[in-house]
């Protein structure tokens, strides 16, 4: 088959706005439902330790090695030009800025997207969403707008933890490894942390989770074709929350630091 | 008599090319209980949707006790779905849920029944469908195929439905748990006055739970009458699904689509 380049083009343009359609209109009205009661107090409260207190361990190591890495790689560079004193900046800037909220993002579209999308993905196949329905109960509601607002509210928190954690992890190889003195690395880092970088590194975290939800919850509530499709739906959620994360993130930093 | 609680006129769905229901038009009285029987892949399901409102019809007319509900929107949606009780064929209980907790479902989050009043409820509903308290506190997974079915059972009729509709209630369960399964929905229906539409494909639930009986073919019902006549229908395609013969005018879609 012979098919110019050009209708190729033309039909991926058109499925991708299509798409791009689909998403938003399931953004609004998952949106909608966050502020409209009733509001599923007991679902937020699950989801939050689902997306929260059982994502610490992973971000918390991710964490701890990416300021150790940072503070060593650092070094290695900066010795050549006598620069070492730099390193409790270095660390304290691109985990709060950058690794902080873009590693925990990412750790969490892989651990907490794929579970949204495989659950709510699972739920469409078993026609348990249907079955809400027919309980008077919105979907949108009682599924999508917990996760949401779950998401939205505990990865600025976990990137808090992250900072802290990552923040731990240079003092100790820069303490332990290349004998800094505990009093002025401390005080270096003290020094340097500024408020912008927290503020927009918890930002990026908000949206960040926003998009984790969003895609789980698109694709999980589309999905068809059992099994097969529920595998699908998840393959899907996170790879495109680890895209729209790194767009995103590129977008944020630009609207905070370009002048 | 009195009008009837459902009228289907010219209903209506195809999923991209293919026609699924191609002109339904069918009725159902107060307290009447309908059967459509059908072979796997006919579209049973859709129409049953399509009434609930989880599938929009391309065309048609869907009235519930007068009120046309095509197009409805979603509050008024909710508001119909009142009425209704579904029992789906894979069950569809929620299994992040506990057994009670499913029955209670409905009376909790949309009648905003107190929670221990609710799960007394729910706890009465399991008794009404054979089930102990203490397998209220299991989850769904927990549970054979037979005591999901009456959980789901039970779940349909907590909020005491004036209309229930059941999926294949029997399909996949042994004889003897099919027929306890018709009997508590005969059971239940009684009790509550309620309309019915049932899927099955299983002649004798259907003889059991119908007063009418209906065959789905093709996107028709292309048979309709009172359960005593579906033996001397005169219609060889009813003929060929009542004795289950292989040899006959349906042609059985081996390939989906
Ligand atoms: N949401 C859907 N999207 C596309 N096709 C569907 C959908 N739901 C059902 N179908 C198709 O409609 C046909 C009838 O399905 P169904 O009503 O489930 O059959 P049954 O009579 O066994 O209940 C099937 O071929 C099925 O593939
Ligand atoms: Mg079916």
């Amino acid at each position: 088959m012979n098919v110019p380049l050009v209708t190729v083009l033309g039909r991926m343009t058109l499925s991708f706005l299509a798409l791009t359609g689909a998403v938003t209109a399931f953004a609004t009205r998952g949106i909608l439902h966050c502020f409209e009661p009733p509001i599923y107090r007991r679902q937020i409260l699950r989801q939050m330790l689902e997306i929260g207190y059982y994502s610490l361990p992973v971000v918390g190591l991710t964490a701890i090695f990416t300021g150790m890495v940072l503070a060593l790689q650092s070094y290695t560079g900066f010795a050549r030009f006598s620069a070492e004193s730099a390193i409790p900046n270095v660390v304290v800037v691109s985990l709060t800025r950058e690794l902080g909220p873009v590693l925990a993002g990412l750790m969490v579209a892989g651990r907490v997207g794929a579970a949204i999308a495989a659950e709510l993905g699972t739920m469409r196949v078993t026609e348990q969403i249907d079955a809400l329905t027919t309980l008077s109960t919105e979907p949108f509601k009682y599924l999508v707008a917990p996760r949401i607002i779950a998401a939205v509210v505990t990865l600025p928190l976990l990137v808090l933890v992250a900072d802290a954690i990552g923040i731990l992890g240079g003092y100790l190889v820069g303490v332990y490894k290349l004998d800094f003195n505990e009093q002025s690395y401390l005080r270096n880092t003290t020094d340097f942390l500024q408020v912008m970088d927290v503020v927009s590194g918890l930002v990026k975290a908000a949206v960040f989770g926003f998009l984790i939800a969003l895609m789980g919850c698109y694709h999980g509530y589309n999905s068809r074709g059992g099994a097969q499709g529920v595998g699908t739906a998840t393959t899907n959620a996170v790879v495109s929350a680890s895209i729209l994360i790194l767009t995103a993130n590129y977008l944020i930093t630009e609207l905070f630091f370009a002048r | 008599m009195a009008a009837p609680r459902i009228v289907i006129r010219g209903l209506r769905k195809s999923f991209g090319r293919k026609k699924v229901l191609d002109g339904i038009d069918v009725e159902v009285g107060v307290g009447q209980s309908l059967v459509v029987i059908g072979g796997s892949g006919s579209g049973k399901s859709v129409l049953l949707k399509c009434i609930l409102g989880l599938i929009e019809p391309d065309s048609g007319s869907i009235r519930i006790d007068g009120e046309e509900t095509v197009g409805l929107s979603r509050a008024d949606r909710a508001r119909v779905m009142r009425k209704f009780g579904m029992l789906f064929q894979g069950g569809a209980l929620f299994d992040s849920l506990k057994v009670w907790e499913n029955v209670a479902f409905g009376p909790i989050q949309s009648d905003h029944i107190p929670e221990a009043e609710a799960k007394e409820i729910a706890l009465a509903k399991l008794g009404a469908v054979g089930l102990t308290p203490d397998v209220g506190e299991l989850r769904p997974a927990e549970l054979s195929g037979g005591m999901q079915k009456r959980v789901a059972l039970a779940r349909a009729i907590a909020r005491e439905p004036e209309i229930i509709f059941f999926d294949e209630p029997t399909t996949g369960l042994d004889p003897i748990m099919s027929d306890v399964i018709n009997e508590l929905i005969v059971q239940c229906v009684k009790q509550l006055g309620a309309s019915t539409i049932s899927i099955t494909h299983d002649m004798a639930s259907a003889r059991k739970i119908g007063d009418r009986i209906a065959m789905l073919y093709e996107g028709r019902l292309i048979w309709q009458g009172p359960v005593a006549d579906i033996d001397h229908s005169g219609d060889a395609h009813v003929d060929q699904f009542i004795h289950g013969r292989a040899e006959g005018p349906i042609r059985m879609q081996v390939t989906k689509g």
